[in-house]
């Protein structure tokens, strides 16, 4: 049984959080979260024309995201630049994480693209990304439903705990992690992934820990985009 | 019943008002009883009905607009003119001056490739083909300057009241200034006058939700040129 964590964090404690807004000039709108150790940067571009032309649509904006995991950033060997599997994947779910929040359908024939870069990693690195991402959408002005916060909860030998840093995810023992990704204010998951195995009522029980996490941790990213304007 | 105050910040997912009391415009939604922001802004109360004023986001073409067009493409009949927006905009031939164009002539003559004017949207059809017209007062195309891209938001706030914060930095800096509604704005002047409006317009760029800015302006310029201002 885990019972201390290695941290000495509390089970629904999450990580240090910080969010930033307005960190790339030259970009529509960013923002950068961190959480822990881990740190994300977005950036978003657009409504623009895109390329491939044949990737636009004549009935919606398209919404293309980039998840990208910078060569200093992992934890031990250099992280090879470019695309690989996992980068495409995590790419692929936070767009769709995204997507039900945002309406598009105003800009049709464009695309708007999100550049998530990741300078420094822990653990829960796509949780970050789409976190930041929602930041920086909302900070170039898109009409969004709501905010969307993400947090993963993990099951380590049997306890649940809240945002899992990278020892506990590799503790030696059972673990399962599940990235959540929460639209606040109506409690609907838009991303749900799951690492190891865990039973039914364990996962509404992870639920309920995720969204309170969530809604401490949307808190943070109201006052972050209220403080651009003071 | 209101939860928040006017002229206040909000972001997306805000609860603004709880009840049927309210009716939601622009940068709002209504979520079953309450109404909800979509946008983050500044809350606009008039009335019965709340508004947000957004404080970011790209440049929407409408029609009427006064805007800064660069030429980056010609077409047989026509400019091809990037306006700073998601979409780019279409002047024809006819609608670039008054006088005869002759058949087969060189179009970039008249506009040449990379060339700025101003021009006045005509048309946006739902597919948001943008037609523009450069025939009319004011309109024409633009030798010299330079181009400053600010937020299409704060274009408001630099144009003032009835133009007062626009003239008080022609009046400081003696610079030909047009602002373009699409967040472009062309100003033309001696070389450190030029600067100086530059940096005014920055100014407003940065603080455009703040209040009490005409007078932060004011200061500004009076500290850069020397010149005591009137307004």
């Amino acid at each position: 049984m885990y019972k201390k964590r290695l941290d000495g964090r509390k089970p629904s404690e999450f990580r240090k959080a910080s969010a930033e807004v307005g960190v790339v000039k030259n970009a529509v709108g960013s923002a950068r979260f961190q959480i822990g150790k881990t740190s994300a940067y977005a950036a978003v571009y657009g409504p623009r024309e895109i390329i491939p032309r044949h990737k636009m649509s004549a009935k919606s904006g398209v919404l293309r995201c980039n998840y990208n995991m910078m060569p200093f950033s992992g934890m031990g060997d250099r992280v090879r630049p470019g695309n690989n599997r996992r980068s495409t994947e995590i790419s692929y779910v936070t767009e769709n994480s995204l997507l039900p929040v945002l309406d598009l359908k105003k800009f049709p024939n464009t695309g708007v693209d999100v550049f998530i870069e990741l300078d420094q990693t822990d653990a829960g690195s796509r949780c970050a990304g789409i976190t930041a991402a929602s930041l920086a959408l909302a900070d170039a002005g898109f009409a969004m439903k709501d905010l969307v916060v993400a947090v993963a909860v993990g099951s380590v030998d049997g306890t649940l705990v809240v945002d899992l840093s990278y020892e506990e995810e590799d503790f030696d023992a059972p673990v399962a992690d599940i990235p959540f990704a929460i639209i606040p204010s109506t409690g609907e998951v838009t991303l749900l992934q799951m690492d190891g195995k865990l039973s039914q009522e364990t996962l509404m029980k992870a639920y309920d820990m995720a969204k309170k996490a969530a809604d401490e941790i949307y808190d943070i990213m109201k006052s972050a985009l209220k403080k651009r304007y003071d | 019943m209101l939860k928040c105050k006017n002229k206040e910040i909000v972001v997306p997912g805000e609860i603004l008002c709880e009840g049927m009391d309210f009716l939601p415009s622009y940068g709002t939604y209504r979520d079953d009883k309450v109404i909800r922001s979509s946008i983050v802004g500044l809350v606009n109360v008039d009335g019965k009905v709340i508004k947000i004023m957004p404080t970011s986001g790209r440049y929407f073409p409408r029609r009427g607009d006064t805007i800064i067009g660069r030429v980056f493409d010609i077409t047989m009949n026509g400019w091809r003119l990037n306006i700073n927006s998601p979409y780019s905009a279409f002047l024809t031939m006819m609608e670039a001056s008054s006088q005869f164009i002759k058949k087969g002539s060189d179009l970039s003559r008249i506009l040449p490739m990379e060339g700025y004017m101003v021009g006045k949207i005509t048309n946006v059809t739902g597919q948001n083909l943008i037609d523009l017209t450069m025939k009319g007062p004011g309109l024409r195309k633009l030798d010299g300057g330079v181009i400053v891209n600010v937020s299409s938001s704060k274009v408001p706030r630099i144009i003032g009241r009835q133009g007062s914060m626009i003239k008080l930095i022609k009046e400081a800096t003696g610079c030909f200034i047009t602002v373009g509604q699409n967040g472009l704005v062309w100003l033309s002047g001696e070389a450190k006058n030029e600067a100086v409006a530059i940096k005014a317009i920055e100014l407003i760029n940065e603080n455009g939700h703040k209040k009490g800015l005409t007078d932060e302006v004011k200061k500004f310029l009076e500290k850069e040129t020397g010149k005591k201002l009137e307004v």
